[in-house]
């Protein structure tokens, strides 16, 4: 019954005994002095912060720039359970896609009763200004980060689509290259699949969705809120790694439904935006008037087809938590197929049967609100405090179409090297896919996001979660194992 | 490249100089100000320091008396001054964060290592010691060096390039010229008649200010004598910071854009002429026509300059 005490370790395996990827990483960590990790720990943390990868925490008054705390033992995947899941990640963001051009276009799966049509149509993710468009090759959804979490040694659940603007794929980057010069040894013992190539897919994927105009050549550019954003470290970090200029709002502007950026040359004309700017604030006359983010005259520019948006305007309805519980369905009736990668299992607390269920177990589930992120706005039974069950009691009874429950799961758990040894902690994966139009691509690996504190579940690096460079390592170990046990 | 990266570059430059020629004219002024008054020693010494750093006004709002303690805080640490090096240093920063893919490796290190320095200071408390102190200016050199080393060294020779050069050479030149403002009244050739060696140890302190007390006298060969002073900072080529040779280095790099934009425009026009005059200058008719005026014509030339580059490239 109590879930998390019985919980998977990726490491030592359901029976204790040291699971094959892991069994050099075991076998080293045995042999290495305790004094050894401490270092490597400290030159890592120095490493990071003269970097200057940060982030920033709304509300945090001292620190507008907190470093993320990195682990510095990696997460090891074997390449068999990386080519399942890729496989299914692949389909989960096909499926994504094919209901957005629906959803916006036909409506065929409102039609046909899969999912609820005022579930779409109120969904405030919906873009109204994107009805019977049309977008480049039919893509909305042009990265997808797909949080991934699991329970044994089985599978891997779906937890969440990320369809918007998904971040962290700077920090899956920059955590390999600081793990490859903290620990040269290791990635001498294993092969580690590189993930060094994602700037290069995520270029090609941009250049492949530009407008014809382009011929080829099109001019591609990052769309920040600017360096007060949590996430302008990686904004940079990729416009740097992309080659393309790094703009915000202000950069650009529009005349005749043409975009152009204000350089020392004059004006230049943009092509492809990769924007990391929500759609409200994307264009001021068209979403919210108050917004000094974005560019008066975008929207127009983007729907008369001579810029692109990556990803598209509107590509939020695809990913909130209530459209996630119609995820298997979607996938089987656009792609004729079956699920590979499991949903969670989720009470729809719009449903009456199921809202009861959900009020009568609150101290056992987690309940989300249906547009919440980033882990805000979450209950988490088990851990929750009479008056706070109590405050979503109330929250749920009055809208209870405005959340979900599901289980807690006994999420899988990693080593995590802390000042006083070795110690598990609840980890979740967070893969980037890339959808272009020659082809989905995703580097072997993700980021792996771990609860810092014993026992927590919550992984969002908001609130005190860290990340840790994640393996995919050849199946190399298989015939060691065949040699039998070292 | 986008104007607004241009701009930030533009202005990284000018605040790392900033913080630069504030720390050296700090460390000349204490040197000074711990001399004897009969050598020159005297709490007027920081009026001058305020003025040279256009601080003075700010200074006067903040109603506190002038003296070393106050005013060194001022200039350095005082997050209300907006002209002190830990705010030169922020605005640095934020400049170079927001054009991170502008810069390279080394050159954000440099800032970065010498802001979280700056922060563990500041984060300690209380009012920084005498030792402290000296390490903090001490910091902020070696700083401006280890970015300067790494812009020269690790940066294409692009626009980018052209665009900090031309702020930090502006900068450098409104620096100088400001130190002669302050200072002109010991630099006047009559000094020497009415004479003694009174002001010696202001000229001094003044070549100190700009790091060149041994260039003077590579340059010269003889005795510390005011007028020589005035023209190593003014028309010396060979003294990298002379309005001249900043001059020199301006011209250069905005002709390199224009090459590059295909275009010469005002701003080089502009340039070219100052430098063409401080080119025809004796020092001789400088001091005929005033080193005062002269100087505050020039800092109002070289304002100028700020503004087309603007209007031209800045948008």
């Amino acid at each position: 019954m109590d879930s998390l005490l019985t919980q998977f370790d990726e490491l030592a395996g359901a029976d204790g005994r040291t699971r094959a990827p892991y069994r050099k990483l075991s076998q080293w960590l045995a042999a290495t002095p305790p004094e050894l990790l401490a270092s490597r720990r400290e030159q890592a943390e120095l490493l990071f912060r003269r970097i200057g990868i940060t982030f920033a925490v709304y509300g945090a008054q001292e620190a507008t720039e907190r470093l993320i705390p990195f682990d510095i033992l990696p997460r090891i995947l074997s390449r068999g359970e990386w080519t399942t899941l890729e496989k299914g990640l692949i389909q989960r963001v096909a499926a994504l896609n094919a209901f957005l051009a629906d959803i916006y276009g036909g409506g065929e799966i409102l039609r046909a009763g899969i999912v609820p049509a005022d579930l779409v149509y109120r969904n405030p993710a919906y873009c109204p200004d994107m009805a019977g468009r049309r977008v480049p090759y039919d893509i909305f959804v042009h990265i997808a980060g797909v949080d991934i979490v699991r329970t044994d040694d089985q599978g891997f659940f779906v937890l969440e689509d990320n369809a918007r603007t998904p971040s962290g794929v700077s920090y899956m980057l920059e955590n390999r290259e600081v793990m490859m010069r903290l620990f040269p040894e290791l990635f001498a013992m294993h092969r580690v699949a590189p993930i060094e190539n994602y700037p290069d897919e995520l270029l090609a994927t941009l250049r492949s969705v530009a407008p014809p105009r382009a011929n080829g050549d099109p001019t591609i550019v990052l769309m920040t809120p600017g360096q007060y954003n949590s996430a302008f470290y990686e904004h940079s970090f990729l416009a740097d790694k992309l080659g393309v200029e790094l703009v915000e709002g202000r950069d650009l502007f529009v005349r005749d439904d043409i975009v152009y950026m204000r350089t020392t040359e004059g004006p230049r004309r943009v092509d492809v935006i990769y924007r990391r700017i929500d759609d409200d604030f994307l264009d001021p006359l068209c979403f919210r008037p108050d917004s000094a983010l974005g560019v008066a005259g975008l929207m127009g520019a983007y729907q008369a087809g001579n810029v692109t948006l990556a990803n598209a305007v509107g590509a939020g309805a695809a990913d909130d938590k209530a459209m996630y519980t119609y995820m298997p369905e979607i996938i089987q009736f656009y792609l004729g197929e079956k699920p590979l990668l499991q949903n969670v299992p989720t009470f729809r607390c719009r449903e009456a049967e199921a809202l009861a269920y959900v009020l009568d177990r609150l101290d056992e589930l987690v309940v989300k609100e249906v547009n919440g992120s980033g882990g805000y706005g979450m209950l988490v039974g088990p851990h929750a405090t009479r008056a706070q069950i109590e405050e979503f009691r109330a929250k749920l009874t009055a809208h209870p179409q405005n959340f979900i429950a599901q289980p807690t799961l006994a999420l899988s758990t990693c080593p995590i090297a802390l000042a006083s040894g070795v110690a598990p902690r609840h980890v979740d994966l967070r893969p980037f896919v890339l959808q272009g139009a020659n082809g989905a691509r995703v580097v072997p690996g993700g980021l792996t996001r771990v609860a810092m504190t014993e026992k927590s579940l919550v992984v969002n690096s908001s609130q005190g979660g860290g990340t840790k460079d994640t393996w995919v390592i050849d199946d190399a170990w298989v015939d060691e194992k065949a040699m039998g046990q070292a | 490249m986008l104007s607004r990266t241009a701009d930030n570059l533009y202005w990284l430059a000018r605040y790392m100089e900033r913080a630069d020629f504030l720390a050296r004219a700090i460390q000349a002024s204490r040197r000074l100000a711990a001399l004897p008054k009969a050598y020159g020693g005297d709490e007027t010494e920081w009026e001058s320091v305020l003025l040279s750093s256009g601080a003075a006004l700010a200074f006067e709002t903040s109603g506190r008396p002038v003296d070393e303690g106050n005013v060194v805080g001022f200039l350095t640490f005082a997050p209300e001054n907006p002209g002190s090096i830990r705010n030169c240093l922020e605005q640095a920063r934020a400049n170079a964060r927001a054009v991170r893919t502008a810069l390279t490796i080394e050159m954000w290190e440099s800032i970065n290592d010498a802001y979280l320095e700056m922060r563990a200071l500041e984060s300690r408390g209380g009012v920084p010691c005498a030792q402290e102190l000296a390490r903090f200016l001490e910091l902020i050199k070696q700083t401006s060096l280890t970015y300067d080393g790494g812009a020269y060294r690790t940066m294409l020779r692009n626009d980018a390039y052209w665009f900090s050069r031309v702020g930090l050479f502006i900068e450098r030149a409104d620096n100088t010229a400001r130190l002669l403002d302050v200072k002109y009244h010991v630099l006047l050739p009559e000094k020497e008649i009415v004479g003694g060696s009174l002001d010696y140890f202001q000229w001094s302190a003044i070549l100190r200010a700009v790091s060149a007390h041994t260039a003077y006298h590579w340059v010269y060969r003889t005795s510390m004598k005011p007028w020589l002073v005035a023209d190593l900072l003014i028309l010396r080529p060979e003294m990298p910071r002379s309005l001249i040779s900043c001059y020199e280095s301006i011209v250069r790099n905005l002709d390199n854009l224009a090459r590059a934009h295909g275009r010469q425009g005002a701003s080089q026009r502009h340039a070219r002429g100052v430098y063409g005059r401080l080119e025809k200058l004796s020092m001789e008719s400088v001091f005929q026509g005033g080193l005062h005026e002269f100087v505050q014509s020039f800092i109002a030339e070289n304002n100028r300059l700020g503004a087309l580059i603007s209007e031209q490239y800045l948008f």
